[in-house]
């Protein structure tokens, strides 16, 4: 048994694989009963000429494919948070503009090939590749500098003090890159360029459910970056000596200190994983919804960082869990409120449906699904 | 020491906003460099002290007066929705340039005076607040939004300044019944149950999803809409408001299962662009419907084939393409020669509004023998009848136009560079339902 | 430099110069004013008076004196000429107010709350509702009122409503207080926004199933409380219109009217403030903020406490609201964002955390920054894009600059520029309450 777990394989690539499906499958599954169970119990106060229980069951599979896919974006966005908070105990609220950064870098590239002519020549996959990889770079290094620039000064400073400085730098991001834009494209949105085979689906019918399964490729990509990152990342923390000062460094600042570890590098090395994901994440998010702003990242973020509470803050299997439980809550809600009201509540409140779970999750259970109660720091 | 320090860093933010501003300073009537006739607002020099407050009159025969007047416009110039806001102010300032010249023969200085409402009722009211302040302004040509110009109206009310709107479609706009506000279109309880009749008449629909994006424009006409179709017995399979702008996932999942055979959209073309491509996307294959906030290239820069898949796309809308008026080819041409771009929706209609402007300022002055008061102008609107690129323009006594024209348009493009290939299938003209 | 501007400042406070400079820049102030109502410079020149008053040292009742008649009798006058400053210190005086409470909030008691606006609604929508058609209109749709509406209650009311508003606020601010007790800091800032966003959400949507807030459209016409009576009111009519040039309004004397009011409200406001920072409970809340553990151990009432904090910061915001209403005659969900919400947060950060003249300050600063200074900027801009010039040394026109490039709307870029560099060099603020400034040095050194 000993070899068999410590088998590198299947510690770093096969484990966390698993965990994240059987997080997605008792996920889902839960929902799915619980939703079922709804439209028994409310069947009859339907008004509208569609029986309650059919219409639930025919809409699920596609409200668990697009909760999935989302939840998967507030994973590796969450991830960025609860890396920082495990490291500084400190909210990064830039983060969110961090991703949309990356997000907004990724497009660029891409309209920029599109416009030298050279995105109908290469492979759609390397251009994805070659944005994702574009938007990390950029984003971590926008993520080092934030660093530098608004928190180290503050690092010994009363909590509340980082803390406004987070919020300002993250507001002075939203307006930076939209006057960034304005004085270069001179538009306020920025559009995916149409190419590839991405808006394509793949079907697959499956026996005994009415509706055939539609999987969009860029669902499917985007799910497949998403969990090599999260396995990558998972490596990185667990596997690698940089990885054990990381978590060194989050257990006890002063004596990882002691132990020779350079606490300096070790927490710009965070933020620039953590931002190099919330770029990846961006692109991602673009290839999902075609068309970005400088505002795109305020409730993305909101949610990402709900994900990370409810998960269990500083716990990175925590955040992935958080992630894809509130995608799929968000998913859930949104396209069954309406049905199940009769129209008087529908998708406009799904935004603060991420609130009220982390409202609730703060008050019954403040350290989260997964995580350890964190000592209060004076 | 503390108290030195503190007011030295007052001192310090002072004098920089002092720095900063003495370049920003809003010019009071200060001596305007004579410009040549291509161009109609003067450069100002920003005033840093107190200059006179009347400027000498210009050397110009039949002078009646003297002074300079404005004419304000307010429509979103940045955000989702500036290609509209922008066309609005572009086509007033083509208008003040063209149509200026008999009030400055007067002896007036005329100038346009932009601002931005970012689509925004707040950002309305405000400058609506500075707007009325400046005792300049005469007459104003704006919003784009409805949301933002029943509110904004009221001050334009209490202060008596008339405005002339060429894109506001909600009824209540007029309904209150205040002598200074206009409008050079039609209204959304004639455009909505048009683009009711084309779905029950032509496209024999039986079930209608109806999205609207929670402004007091969408909403208005998503109503409209719902009523006109169950007068007619449409079902109604849904009536949903949405503020989201990027994932739609949560809409498209329910309306692809519910398989309405149209889907109308009461909202702007940011967001039903991408609304549009997500739905088809998702799967579904019916006709998309929309009223006059979806006129705009931008939409097939951001839906694509979204418009011509499937059951196609086609809108309802008070102002056609330019190619509609007769009258307006000229204008097409001098906008694209002085602006770079073809005129956008609503760019004809603010022209006329801004002629509309002039002529009620002329005549008011000319009643006046000088500078006309807010009341004058605004009366004067009611009275005249002008002869615009988009129709002959005489209001009625709420300030719409007794009959306004409609058109039903079907859309054939999926790039901004192939809107002009959208055909009119339908136009009507009707009269306006009144208060 | 700095001992320069000490030897200058100390040369200046005393004797008769205070007296000279400040009487000095009244009379310029007003006498630009009162020539070029649309010059930004002037007014700002003007605003400096009460600048002065706070700072330079002059016999005490000299000093109420030039107040009163600069607030009572200057103001009022070239307000007639330009309403639009009557409008500008009204927006002071409302977000004074806020700043106050929020003071209380964050300076005193050390919580913070990024969803400040929430309570700021709670008071606009309470009269909105009650002081407009909306109860009448309750089962109809937004958009498509029946003509015959009634208004619910008379504008009398109004005035009731002004303490019903303070309640109904305060009582939000138990409600937002009792789940978030538990929460430290980067929590609590994260649930109150939350809050923040979901009063906002609500306010936007709560148009089905019973039509309370009309949704996005927003609840107009708001009645606004009556002016006094005639008696009183002409011959202060027939007093000014030789002054300032021409008859004065019922538009304009509501603009005054509402300046008063709003006066009235932010003294009473800065009276309540010194009066909770001196008491028992304002060194509770200081307890509170310095070390929580040690304040239990000292035997303070935590949970009463907090909830006081909540519940007092919110009951200034709730006013306001009610008078913001009344003086637009106009809500919508739109005004209470979270923009708002930081750009309050920001004006108490500018001013100084604890300190009652500190944000007042801040207030006022962020609020001309806002309304005048950047848009009389963009108007500027927009000029130079209407004629032929270019910028000087790269030869780049005008015309060609896009229009999506308006200083108006950088307002994030403003609160975001201010609160990073306060945090970073001054992290008390411009003018500081004593006992933070001394900690915070401490601190970060």
């Amino acid at each position: 048994m000993k070899q068999f777990t410590s088998n590198p394989f299947y510690k770093f690539i096969l484990f966390p694989i698993g965990q994240m499906a059987v997080f997605i499958f008792g996920a889902s599954l839960a929902l799915s009963v619980l939703i079922i169970l709804l439209a028994y119990i409310f069947r009859s106060t339907i008004t509208s000429n569609f029986d309650l229980v059919e219409r639930t069951l025919l809409i699920l599979p596609q409200v668990l494919i697009n909760g999935i896919t989302i939840g998967f974006v507030y994973a590796t966005i969450a991830l960025g948070y609860t890396m920082v908070y495990g490291v500084l105990e400190f909210i990064n609220f830039s983060h969110s503009e961090i991703f949309m950064v990356g997000g907004i870098v990724g497009v660029e590239l891409m309209a920029y090939f599109d416009h030298t002519g050279a995105l109908e020549t290469m492979n759609q996959y390397v251009v994805i590749a070659m944005a994702v990889l574009l938007a990390m770079i950029i984003s971590g290094t926008l993520a080092v500098t934030i660093e530098r620039i608004a928190y180290k000064p503050l690092r010994n400073a009363p909590r509340l003090v980082p803390l406004i400085s987070a919020i300002g730098m993250s507001f002075f991001l939203q307006d930076a890159v939209r006057l960034i834009l304005s004085l270069t494209t001179g538009e306020f949105n920025v559009i995916l360029p149409n190419f590839g085979t991405f808006d394509e689906f793949l079907v697959l019918s499956v026996p005994g459910i009415e509706a055939p399964l539609r999987f969009q490729i860029k669902s499917i990509l985007l799910i497949g970056v998403a969990v090599v990152m999260l396995v990558g990342l998972n490596f990185l923390v667990n596997g690698t000596k940089i990885g054990k000062a990381i978590r060194a460094v989050a257990q006890d600042r002063p004596s990882a200190s002691l132990m020779g570890i350079n606490v300096n590098l070790i927490i710009s090395i965070t933020f620039l994983v953590g931002g190099a994901l919330g770029g990846a994440a961006g692109v991602l998010f673009a290839l999902k919804v075609t068309r970005l702003d400088p505002f795109v990242g305020f409730f993305p973020g909101l949610k990402a960082f709900t994900a990370a509470v409810l998960g269990g803050i500083g716990n990175l299997t925590g955040a992935l869990l958080g992630g894809l439980v509130l995608g799929l809550l968000e998913s859930f809600g949104a396209s069954y409120l309406s049905i199940f009201t009769n129209g008087a509540f529908g998708a406009e409140y799904k935004d603060i449906l991420a609130f009220a779970v982390l409202i609730l999750v703060l008050i019954l259970r403040p350290s989260g699904l997964l995580g350890q109660t964190v000592a209060q720091k004076a | 020491m503390k108290r030195l320090s503190t007011l030295l860093s007052v001192l310090v933010l002072a004098s920089m906003v002092l720095a900063a501003c003495g370049g920003g300073a809003t010019p009071t009537a200060a001596p305007a460099t004579e410009m040549p006739a291509t161009e109609a607002p003067a450069t100002e020099m920003p005033a840093t002290e107190a200059p006179a407050t009347e400027m000498p009159a210009t050397e110009a025969p039949a002078v009646i007066g003297s002074g300079t007047i404005k004419i304000a416009t307010q429509s979103p110039l940045s955000g989702g929705q500036s290609l509209l806001g922008v066309a609005i102010k572009q086509g007033a300032e083509l208008g003040l340039e063209q149509l200026g010249g008999d009030l400055k023969a007067m002896g007036f200085d005329v100038q346009l005076a932009p601002y931005d409402d970012q689509a925004t009722p707040d950002v309305g009211v405000a400058n609506a607040k500075n707007i009325v302040a400046d005792s300049e302004i005469l007459c104003g040509v704006g919003h784009l939004n409805s949301g933002v110009m029943i509110p904004s109206s009221e001050e334009y009310h209490t202060a008596g300044l008339a405005f002339v709107s060429p894109a506001n479609t909600n009824p209540v706009v007029t309904t209150r019944g205040y002598l200074e506000v206009n409008r050079v279109v039609g209204r959304d309880d004639v455009q909505a149950p048009a683009a009711e009749e084309y779905a029950f008449t032509t496209l024999g629909a039986k079930t209608v999803y109806v999205i609207h994006d929670k402004t007091a424009y969408g909403q208005g006409v998503a109503e409209f809409f719902r009523t006109a179709a169950e007068e007619d017995g449409i079902e109604v399979v849904a009536f949903e408001g949405t503020e989201e702008t990027s994932n739609f996932d949560a809409i498209v999942t329910p309306l692809v299962a519910a398989n309405p055979d149209v889907v109308f959209f009461a909202g702007i073309y940011n967001q039903a662009g991408v609304f549009f491509k997500q739905a088809r996307e998702g799967g579904y294959e019916g006709t998309f419907l929309g009223t006059d906030g979806m006129d705009s290239s931008d939409l097939a820069e951001l839906a694509g084939d979204a418009l011509t898949a499937g059951g196609g796309m086609a809108y309802t809308t008070v102002a056609g393409p330019v190619s509609a008026y007769p009258k307006a080819a000229t204008f097409a041409t001098d906008y694209e020669a002085k602006f770079g771009a073809l005129p956008e929706a609503y760019a004809a209609q603010a022209y006329d509004s801004m002629g509309v402007c002039l002529t009620a300022i002329k005549n008011a002055a000319e009643a006046a023998g000088g500078t006309p008061t807010r009341t004058q102008v605004a009366e004067a609107i009611r009275a005249l009848t002008y002869e615009g690129l988009t129709s002959t323009i005489a209001f009625d006594d709420i300030g719409d136009l007794p009959t306004a024209k409609y058109f039903i348009i079907k859309v054939n493009a999926n790039s901004a560079d192939t809107w002009n290939t959208n055909e009119i299938i339908d136009s009507f003209d009707l009269p306006s339902p009144g208060q | 430099m700095k001992t320069f501007f000490t030897e200058l400042f100390k040369k200046v406070n005393k004797g008769p110069w205070p007296l000279i400079i400040t009487l000095g820049l009244l009379l310029v102030g007003t006498i630009t004013v009162y020539q070029s109502p649309r010059s930004l410079t002037a007014f700002l020149t003007l605003m400096l008076c009460p600048l002065m008053l706070y700072f330079l040292q002059i016999n005490s009742k000299v000093k109420i004196f030039i107040g009163l008649l600069l607030v009572i009798v200057i103001i009022p006058v070239l307000g007639i000429r330009n309403i639009f400053y009557l409008e500008v210190i009204f927006q002071m005086a409302v977000f004074a107010a806020l700043a106050l409470g929020l003071n209380i909030v964050i300076g005193m008691a050390g919580l913070l709350d990024l969803g400040y606006v929430a309570f700021y609604a709670v008071g606009a929508y309470t009269w909105a509702i009650f002081g407009s058609k909306q109860l009448s209109l309750l089962h109809s749709i937004p958009g498509a009122a029946p003509a015959g509406a009634a208004f619910a209650l008379a504008p009398e009311w109004f005035w009731l409503f002004l303490f019903i508003g303070v309640g109904l606020a305060a009582l939000a601010g138990i409600l937002l207080g009792l789940p978030v007790l538990r929460l430290r800091g980067d929590y609590l800032a994260i649930v109150t926004l939350g809050f923040g966003e979901v009063i906002r959400v609500l306010a936007l949507n709560l148009d089905k199933p019973i039509n309370l807030t009309n949704g996005p459209q927003g609840i107009t016409p708001i009645q606004r409380p009556p002016l006094p009576p005639d008696f009183v009111l002409d011959p202060i009519r027939q007093l000014l219109a030789p002054v300032v040039g021409h008859a004065v309004t019922d538009g304009q004397l509501y603009n005054v009217f509402f300046y008063f009011l709003a006066l009235i409200v932010i003294l009473v406001a800065i009276l309540v403030a010194r009066r909770l920072e001196d008491s028992k409970i304002g060194r509770a809340w200081t307890a509170i903020r310095e070390d929580e553990t040690a304040a239990i151990a000292m035997g303070i009432p935590l949970v009463r406490l907090k909830l006081a904090a909540f519940a007092a910061g919110a009951s200034f915001a709730g006013c306001m609201g009610v008078l913001y209403g009344a003086n637009r005659t106009f809500v919508s969900p739109e005004t209470f964002s979270f923009l708002q919400s930081i750009g309050v947060l920001t004006m108490v950060i500018l001013g100084g955390l604890g300190s009652i003249p500190g944000v007042i300050f801040g207030a006022a600063a962020v609020v001309l920054l806002n309304i005048q200074i950047l848009q009389n900027f963009s108007l500027y801009l927009s000029e130079l894009r209407q004629g032929d010039t270019v910028i000087p040394i790269i030869n780049f026109a005008w015309k060609n600059l896009s229009n999506q490039l308006d200083p108006a709307k950088y307002q994030k870029l403003v609160f975001g520029i201010i609160l990073i560099v306060m945090m970073i060099y001054r992290p008390s603020g411009l003018i500081p309450a004593e006992r933070r400034q001394r900690e915070l040095a401490e601190e970060i050194e």
